[in-house]
């Protein structure tokens, strides 16, 4: 069933069809362009850098070269005299006006950092850490200024090394006794046993390299205090302008109703701007400071440094199988290394809880046993990117099950055939805990597989070889994570929201207004709640207009993140509009004096509901509500705007399942990687703008590809970042990348009635498993493997001997 | 600006086809001066160092970085923006085009890439879809994985090609 379909069936007041009458049938499933597009095709949006402000000062920071190192004397005062400077400021001097914070969750047990101040104060722990703060009345004044800082530095010993970190050498905080941030293990039982009785066990150690999220518009903030009034406007490139607001209330000592967040336009996100940054609080304390304005917005080379890194794990895996294909254990230890502080308020210990929590997951195995260390190390902090820790536990569970497919000579798509948890099997509780409601590994497995030719290409394949060209296809199986109810970040204390609301509003012109928690990015939030709201409320999609990102106008809510946004706010808007139908309703019915079960709302109009007959455009509904209620019955109020909120209850996660596949030709002379194709098939349940969706998993999917083959955050052991730039980070090229054929099996969640589950995610979560396995393919012939991601041409020699 | 050091230079500029003239810093890049002297925000800053394309511009026809050439070097010439390129409807098929795919996600890098996909419309026509995808290579977009900017701009060129031929 397609989503209208179900959408409609579930609706008690389904609009019927009528001879000439054009009826809405819903815009759900449809593939609309988004209409905020069209100011950003014509450079007319509204990002951070682009405001105008009177009096605004600019922010600069003074940044540590070391990775490691004590600040002995800081002298500011002739970056102070330079023309221009408003203000030069240490770490000391904000601290009066910025409370520091630790990063932990009550949930992620025993997980520790310490204190961490917006500047930090007399000793740096990675290279770019901010140490002081030069305010001016222009940037280049700033930057002009930042040349007379004078510092003396002692170094101080550095721990890069995670093996190193994890033995703790050198503790980097000695008050916390070593270098471990968060431990965790889990063992759901007789694994010894299982792995005693295999007929083959095998095992591997996989590296991920750490890799960034390269927003092309950087971290940006904008912070206005007004001192008459003790209130705080922040201009933010963030996600989660309510917790920031929040945020921004507790360390800066302003009451939360007198902070509010705007964020308009934002350039890319993916993750990196849903955290707390060190210089975006110092921006912020600076406007309380010297109330007036100040804005920070990072260059390239700051956003190396300092926006979040993610994905340096080191992942030793053992799985067990029978002989005839049976996997019967998983059982992991990966290694972590964070930087030297835990990020907050999300803490730095969830992607490796997710690699716990996902390793293993499209199968039906039943034992499992999992130990994880995330330690301190003196390079930039990592936290959580999109997709956080599913291209690690995919790629690394996809890697192992083609090893041990290989093994037992048997076909990589038969051995997952056998072990995907069957389609019928749900509700099912993985040996984890994990809990899933409905899965399609295998509808979307024999999807695939039909989509690529699977066979077809096999042939192909063996006849390249045979000419001497090495072809390989790679699979990759997941689950993930999307929808998080409160036992992601809420029961552990953080105050971010699980919930989102949605408000909306029939105008007296008969147009319909969005307020939606949920903000826009870019993925199109706001394109795919005005088709519901319209579908919702019986108008066109050209009466909606979509207001988010301002915590001073819309409903509270958590945001963008986790794939929430069309599960979350989606369903929330979706009720909010049906609650307005049937207000409107109301009206009409007191208006035409008939029955309100007798009308329905459609095409912008009051229809008849068994004729579709218009009977009120929603203009005159919208003029009487507002101008004449004296013309309404006399104890009769009109209620035109209306709130409904959204909570996933019964999962704790709504999780989705898909498969991807990689071809690729590996060059065994110069280890060159050439991606020829890309596919697909994810279910997400309810694909709201097929479009949309499709855009985003290929966004994904290309993310994970740069994971795969070339982002590499490269750090030398004195813990200096060595390709920090858009020239030596390799981030992919469009001629690089091959065409992505995307696919969708359709299983909507119970758990609401939109049935959205999320998609953002998906593509970055699988990539990288399906293209190295695709490499580990085309080499399997001459007897190479690679283990270690972004596979390099240099590691792929390597692995032939060759180098 | 004034308050830049530095030297500084009367500089005259048939901007989006209108003639300025500003007294502007010797050192500034022609994308600072189009953001902060002249208001123009469409252009946009993503790297600074010329790899990215996100503020790449049009002097005298050809497309350039705009972090990569300073303002005072476009003394006496034209340079066109996204903003007038827009108003003058040089851009609509493309912008038609791209908003019909979705070929922009969060729109930092739009702007750049029309004017990247107008100069390929302007002088190769009858490019390939290998060869959109290799003149795109100078400019960087992280949200769509690239596939919908390259149908978009292949769909222009064959709207722009039948036009031709009719």
């Amino acid at each position: 069933m397609n989503a209208p379909e179900r959408l409609y069936r579930r609706r008690a007041e389904a609009p019927k069809k009528a001879p000439g009458q054009a009826v809405q049938t819903g815009y759900i499933g449809k593939s609309e362009p988004r209409a905020n597009a069209k100011r950003l095709l014509q450079g007319r949006g509204a990002y951070v850098d682009d405001l105008r402000f009177p009096r605004l000062a600019h922010a600069v920071f003074f940044r540590s070269p070391y990775a490691h190192a004590r600040l002995m004397h800081l002298d500011l005062s002739k970056a102070r005299a330079q023309p221009g400077v408003i203000a030069a400021v240490d770490g000391r001097a904000l601290a009066e006006y910025c409370t520091p914070w630790v990063a932990v969750l009550a949930h992620l047990k025993g997980i520790k950092s310490p204190p961490q101040h917006a500047i930090a104060i007399e000793r740096a722990c990675w290279q770019g850490e901010a140490m002081a703060a030069i305010v001016a009345e222009t940037r280049a004044q700033a930057e002009d200024a930042l040349a007379h800082v004078e510092a003396e530095w002692q170094e101080l010993p550095v721990v890069t090394d995670m093996e190193a970190a994890l033995r703790g050498d050198q503790v980097i905080h000695p008050e916390l006794g070593d270098n471990i941030c968060f431990r965790r293990e889990l063992d759901v039982g007789q694994v010894d046993a299982a792995f005693a009785k295999a007929d083959l066990v095998v095992e591997e150690t996989y590296d991920f390299g750490r890799h960034t999220g390269v927003c092309m518009e950087t971290r940006s903030i904008l912070a206005d205090y007004n001192a008459a009034d003790h209130s705080l406007t922040v201009y933010h490139a963030t996600q989660a302008p309510h917790m920031m607001q929040d945020i921004f209330s507790r360390h800066l000592g302003i009451p939360e109703a007198n902070v509010r967040v705007i964020c308009k336009d934002v350039g890319g996100s993916y993750g990196i701007k849903v955290h707390v940054y060190p210089d975006e609080m110092a921006t912020a304390a600076l406007s309380v400071m010297l109330r007036r304005p100040v804005k920070f917005v990072a260059d390239r080379l700051e956003s190396f440094l300092t926006d979040i890194h993610a994905r340096e794990h080191r992942v030793k895996v053992r799985l067990a199988v029978s002989r005839a294909g049976d996997i019967l254990a998983f059982e992991l230890d990966d290694l972590t290394g964070i930087g030297p502080y835990s990020v907050y308020p999300r803490t730095s210990g969830i992607e490796g809880n997710q690699v716990v929590n996902l390793t293993g997951g499209p199968y039906k195995h039943q034992h499992y046993r999992a130990k994880m260390n995330v330690v301190f190390t003196n390079k930039n902090v990592t936290c959580q990117y999109r997709a956080v820790g599913h291209p690690i536990a995919v790629a690394l569970t996809e890697a192992i099950v083609d090893l041990a497919a290989a093994k037992l000579g048997m076909d990589p798509a038969e051995f997952r055939r056998r072990n995907l948890i069957p389609d019928d099997a749900y509700p099912y509780t993985f040996p984890s805990g994990l809990k899933f409601e409905q899965l399609s590994h295998h509808k979307t497995l024999d999807r695939l597989l039909e989509l690529m030719d699977y066979k077809g290409l096999r042939a192909e394949q063996h006849a390249l070889r045979k000419k001497g060209v090495y072809c390989g296809i790679g699979l990759a199986a997941m689950i993930e994570v999307t929808n998080p109810s409160p036992a992601f970040y809420g029961v552990g204390g953080a105050r971010i929201s699980a919930q989102d609301g949605a408000t909306i509003r029939l105008e007296p012109t008969g147009m319909v207004t969005v307020l939606a928690s949920v903000t826009e990015q870019g993925q199109g939030t706001e394109g795919i709640f005005a088709q519901i709201a319209a579908t919702a409320v019986g108008v066109t999609l050209d009466k909606v207009r979509v207001i988010t990102g301002d915590t001073g106008v819309t409903p509270y809510g958590g945001g963008t993140w986790a794939s929430r946004g069309a599960g979350i706010g989606g369903e929330a808007v979706l009720q909010a509009g049906k609650a307005l139908r049937s207000n409107i309703l109301d009206v009409a019915a007191a208006m035409l004096n008939v029955d309100k079960a007798e009308l329905d709302v459609a095409g912008n109009s009051i229809v008849g509901k068994v004729t579709g007959e218009a009977k009120l455009p929603l203009a005159e509904v919208g003029r009487v509500g507002y101008f004449r209620p004296d013309t309404l019955p006399m104890k009769f109020q009109s209620e035109l705007t209306v709130t409904r909120h959204y909570t996933p209850r019964e999962y704790g996660f709504t999780f989705t399942n898909g498969i991807q596949a990689s071809l690729v030709e590996v060059d065994p002379d110069t280890g060159f990687v050439k991606l020829l194709k890309h596919w697909c098939v994810e279910d997400c349940g309810t694909v709201i703008n097929p479009m949309l969706v499709d855009e985003q998993i290929r966004g994904g999917v290309v993310q994970g590809i740069g994971a795969a083959l070339w982002e590499h955050c490269l750090y030398d052991e004195n813990g200096q970042l060595l390709n920090g730039n858009m020239a030596d980070y390799l981030v992919p090229m469009s001629g690089e990348i091959p065409d992505i054929v995307v696919a969708h099996v359709s299983t909507p969640t119970r758990g609401s009635e939109l049935g959205a589950k999320g998609v953002g995610e998906a593509g970055t979560a699988g990539a990288p498993g399906a293209v190295m396995n695709a490499i580990n393919d085309a080499l399997a012939p001459l007897g190479a493997r690679v283990t270690a991601q972004p596979c390099t041409p240099e590691r792929v020699l390597k692995a032939l001997g060759k180098v | 600006m004034s308050r830049l050091p530095g030297t500084e230079l009367d500089t005259t500029i048939v901007l989006n086809g209108k003639p300025v003239t500003r007294r502007i810093p010797a050192r500034q890049h022609l994308v600072d001066f189009l953001r902060e002297e002249m208001g123009l925000t469409g252009s946009h800053v993503g790297c600074e160092h010329g790899v990215c394309g996100a503020c790449t511009v049009r002097v005298d026809g050809e497309i350039v970085r705009g972090c990569l050439m300073l303002a005072v070097q476009a003394n006496g010439r034209r340079v066109d923006t996204i903003e007038g390129l827009s108003d003058s409807g040089e851009l609509a098929a493309l912008q038609s085009a791209f908003h019909e795919r979705n070929a922009l996600q969060c729109g930092f890098c739009t702007p750049g890439m029309l004017m990247a996909a107008l100069d390929l419309a302007n002088n190769h026509p009858d490019a390939t879809r290998e060869q959109i995808r290799a003149h795109l290579s100078g400019n960087y977009c992280r949200c769509t994985g690239y596939q919908s900017i390259v149908d978009a701009i292949e769909a222009a060129l064959e709207q722009r090609r039948q036009g031709v031929k009719r």
